[in-house]
């Protein structure tokens, strides 16, 4: 038995208390502080609801896009040296670190009626900015690495001989995809969904921008706390983002759930 | 990591505190009015006083603005867009209830009002309110539930439909053809012009006429056109001292100075320059203001409260527009 | 790295693909930071970059950083050995707490602080009475960027530290090695890519946190002002380039992050060959 699990439990609780748990009780003593009907009438506006769709929606779609991509992506990187790879492979933490507004801003710029390459997809009919398709773009482009992060050391440490024995065997490609690499990807590739999920179920400073921000169309629920918040209602604005909070927890508790129970003696994939 | 390994503490990088200071927190239009105001004031205030003030300015959506306030921004002087907000902070007991008359004119030192900004030669033809609910046009205003601008935007062609006598039936049509024709709703007023100005987007933009003035004059300002309306509302911006802060900080004969300096000539002149309709006759001589016949709030709606509670409020006459 | 068997033709596919997907989502928006930020030239980029009040946003926002960095790998080390050494009931509810930051909608987890430390908030009025001023100052910037942050470290350490087992640890101990020995000897070394990872994912977000650090700021400019700041009110003052002079900037420490990064691993793969296994 190693030393240190007192000290290093008992800082581990502090710290998650005072810097998460301390200040999101405060959400929930104000949702709390509301009546049921009035927590009800928050959320049961047909706008609010339609946002609550929206979002959930576009989280969804956008993190199965990220995750597709993503898995591409890590592939070609850990199996497919290529010149310039360094590069592309840094270029993945991007999203992390440009500051959202920055992204919204950009996004728009490029995929607006009158960007680069906006006008050519207008042209052909598709409209990016302005749309849910909008949303879900800006929403790959912050999900994009979470996805491509957790996918990549478990490739790397999956052992191509074992795809090959099964090659030899007769596996055709499907089967080595269903049946070898799939298992193993998947609590990894199941990791980097939720992420890129909860990250954007709340994510407001890139979506803004370009969603056109129509009522019942493209207006996501981050964004209608603010609204309740410039119009003073501070309880309404906290019971949506109690509503949003519970979604994610409840993912990301699942998650994890899942992780501890698909853990083997090698280690928990990520 | 080196980069990030020594950063000079914050103190370090402004100057030795002056003896005063004022917060002046304010709304998004404003930031260039008030740089060159401050400037004024800052000289003034030294030739009568020999005193140095400096000026901090903090700006932001008026509702935004207004919050932060009430949660505890130090905000010595609020130059906000509407008087909903100050009365937000003033029902919180940071200012006096009775704030309003304690400076000249409804305590609202300069005004502005809503016009429409085309593109040049206005190939549209639109003149008036009417024409924005035209089927087939498109027409760029920010969101009136977050936006004090669009607050006005609204107001403005609501009380267009009452003063022709269409009464609110009328009005409700007016303004529910014009949203209709919003293909975008930006959260504020910058926003909007940028939406309209730098993507293309849009036949109009309804806007503070200090807003179309300046988008004018900006990077792409010279394909594009302004178009008073006959009529649109009297924008009317408030000012107002936060007693509990200047109380505090022991700063209320500056700042009171710096609220009525923007009623000197040389306030109401700088108002004008950058495009709000100034109280004195000598200041409005700077710019040719477009002859436009302005009504006020108070005598359409009766004041801001019944005007929020009836149009802006969940569920009240915007929100219905979106939920049919 | 040896690639499967498949035709050049496949592979060839795969790989381009994949780039054209990098080049749509990351690499386009990149290019037209910079294009927009050089358009009027260097010298307009410089001038917009060494205006005091983008240099004051700076300062500010590497000073968060320099604060915000070493406490969360300070607590993301502990946690990882708490987490990550040891089973115990509780043990993956805890790891959901720390990742709870990541759901929490920016702007919500700004409205926490206001909630907590505003004037009407839980500790406003015991502040107020003593002056001290913590939201709408660099104080509160602090605390909503560790808010946000906290997850990092911790996040990239916890797998890592469960999955190299106990048995080096255990091994050092019965050797007679304390457990600081046992820590900077043994284990350190096993997670310094993790930590290193989770140091400038850590970094990249506490400088470019914009949703957050916009509620508790109070946006007084040169003063609680950050750079993502700073390049919203110059976008909203109509001066796109300079905006974008500001915000390639930002996109340099994100550049710049990446490559210590992809630097460090090259450096020390050269001297350690045989340690690349559980590398990153």
């Amino acid at each position: 038995m190693l030393p240190g699990l007192p000290v290093s439990l008992g800082v581990t609780v502090a710290a998650i208390s005072l810097v998460v748990l301390l200040p999101l009780s405060t959400l929930v003593v104000a949702t709390g502080s509301m009546k049921g009907a009035a927590f009800r009438a928050a959320l049961a506006s047909p706008r609010v609801m339609a946002s609550f769709t929206l979002s959930l929606g576009a989280a969804l779609g956008a993190a199965a896009v990220a995750s597709a991509a993503g898995l591409l992506i890590a592939w070609v990187l850990v199996r497919h040296p290529f010149p310039g790879r360094n590069f592309v492979d840094s270029l993945i933490d991007l999203p992390f670190a440009l500051p959202t507004a920055v992204a919204g801003i950009t996004l728009t710029t490029l995929y607006g009626p009158s960007g680069w390459l906006g006008r050519p997809l207008e042209a052909l009919g598709i409209k990016v900015a302005y749309t849910p398709f909008g949303i879900v773009l800006a929403l790959v482009f912050i999900g994009l690495p979470f996805s491509v992060r957790t996918l990549q050391p478990v490739l790397a440490d999956l052992d191509p001989e074992v795809e090959e024995a099964a090659a030899c065997l007769g596996a055709s490609r499907r089967q080595i995809f269903l049946r070898v690499l799939l298992p193993k990807l998947l609590p990894a590739w199941l990791t980097g969904f939720s992420l890129a999920f909860a990250r954007g179920l709340g994510e407001y400073g890139s979506v803004v921008f370009i969603s056109g921000n129509m009522p019942m169309k493209t207006e996501i629920a981050p964004l209608l706390i603010m609204t309740k918040l410039e119009q003073y209602d501070t309880a309404g604005a906290a019971a949506i983002a109690t509503v949003l909070l519970a979604i994610s927890f409840l993912m990301l508790l699942a998650l994890n759930r899942f992780e501890a129970w698909s853990a083997n003696p090698t280690g928990r994939a990520r | 990591m080196a980069a990030f390994a020594a950063p000079p503490p914050v103190s370090a990088s402004a100057p030795a505190p002056p003896p005063l200071t004022l917060l002046n927190v304010s709304y998004d239009p404003t930031r260039e009015l008030y740089q060159e105001f401050n400037a004024a004031f800052i000289r003034h205030w030294k030739k009568t006083t020999g005193q140095d003030v400096a000026i901090k300015q903090s700006h932001g959506g008026s509702g935004k603005q207004a919050r932060s306030v009430i949660d505890g921004l130090g905000a010595d002087v609020v130059t906000l867009a509407l008087a909903h907000d100050i009365d937000a902070i003033a029902s919180s007991g940071l200012i006096a209830k009775d704030w309003r008359g304690k400076l000249p004119q409804g305590s609202t030192p300069f005004t502005s009002t809503i016009v429409f900004l085309v593109r040049k030669g206005n190939p549209k033809g639109i003149r008036d309110w009417e024409a924005l609910a035209r089927p087939g046009l498109s027409v760029i205003t920010p969101n009136p539930k977050t936006s004090g601008g669009a607050r006005w935007n609204y107001l403005a062609a609501w009380g267009d439909a009452l003063k022709k006598n269409k009464g609110d039936a009328g009005a409700r049509a007016l303004v529910e053809g014009i949203f209709k024709n919003v293909p975008v709703l930006d959260s504020g007023a910058r926003g909007a012009t940028t939406t309209f100005v730098q993507r293309g987007m849009g036949d109009v933009l309804l806007a503070w006429e200090n807003e179309a003035i300046l988008a004018l004059k900006s990077p792409g300002g010279d394909r594009l056109e302004m178009v008073a309306p006959p009529v649109s509302i009297l924008a009317e911006p408030p000012v107002a001292i936060v007693d509990r802060t200047v109380d505090k900080k022991g700063t209320r004969a500056v700042a009171e100075a710096y609220l009525r300096y923007l009623y000197s000539p040389e306030g109401q002149s700088i108002a004008a320059q950058h495009g709000y309709r100034p109280r004195t006759p000598e200041a409005a001589k700077v710019r040719a203001f477009a002859p436009v016949k302005l009504f006020t709030l108070e005598s359409v709606f009766g004041s801001w409260e019944k005007a929020h509670a009836a149009h802006f409020a969940d569920g009240a006459s915007f929100d219905r527009i979106y939920q049919k | 790295m040896s690639a499967r068997p498949a035709s050049p033709f496949a592979r060839f596919a795969l790989v381009s693909s994949a780039l054209v997907l990098v080049a749509l989502i990351l690499v386009l928006p990149l290019i037209s930071v910079f294009i927009e930020a050089f358009r009027g030239g260097v010298q307009a980029w410089f001038e917009a970059v060494s205006h005091p009040d983008a240099v004051a946003a700076l300062k500010l926002t590497l000073w968060v950083a320099a604060i915000v960095v070493p406490v969360n790998v300070i607590l993301g080390v502990v946690a990882g050995w708490a987490l990550g050494k040891f089973e115990f009931p509780g043990r993956s509810l805890l790891i959901t707490l720390i990742d709870l930051p990541f759901a929490v909608s920016p702007v919500v987890a700004g409205l926490l602080f206001i909630l907590l430390f505003g004037r009407r908030g839980w500790f406003g009025p015991w502040l107020g009475d003593r002056g001290l001023e913590v939201i709408f100052a660099p104080t509160g910037i602090i605390l909503a960027t560790l808010f946000v942050t906290f997850p990092f470290v911790a996040r990239e350490l916890i797998p890592l530290m469960q999955s190299s087992g106990n048995e080096e640890e255990e091994a050092a101990r019965v050797l007679g090695a304390g457990f600081f020995q046992t820590f900077f000897r043994v284990t350190l070394p096993n997670i310094k890519w993790a930590l290193l990872y989770g140091i400038i994912l850590c970094t990249a977000r506490a400088v470019g946190e914009f949703g957050a650090v916009s509620v508790v700021s109070g946006h007084i400019r040169g003063q609680t002002n950050t750079l993502p700041l700073e390049v919203e009110i110059l976008y909203n003052e109509y001066r796109t380039q300079a905006a974008f002079s500001v915000a390639s900037l930002l996109a340099c420490v994100a550049l710049v992050a990446l490559v210590v990064k992809a630097l460090a691993r090259k450096y020390s793969n050269e001297r350690h060959r045989n340690d690349e296994k559980g590398v990153r």
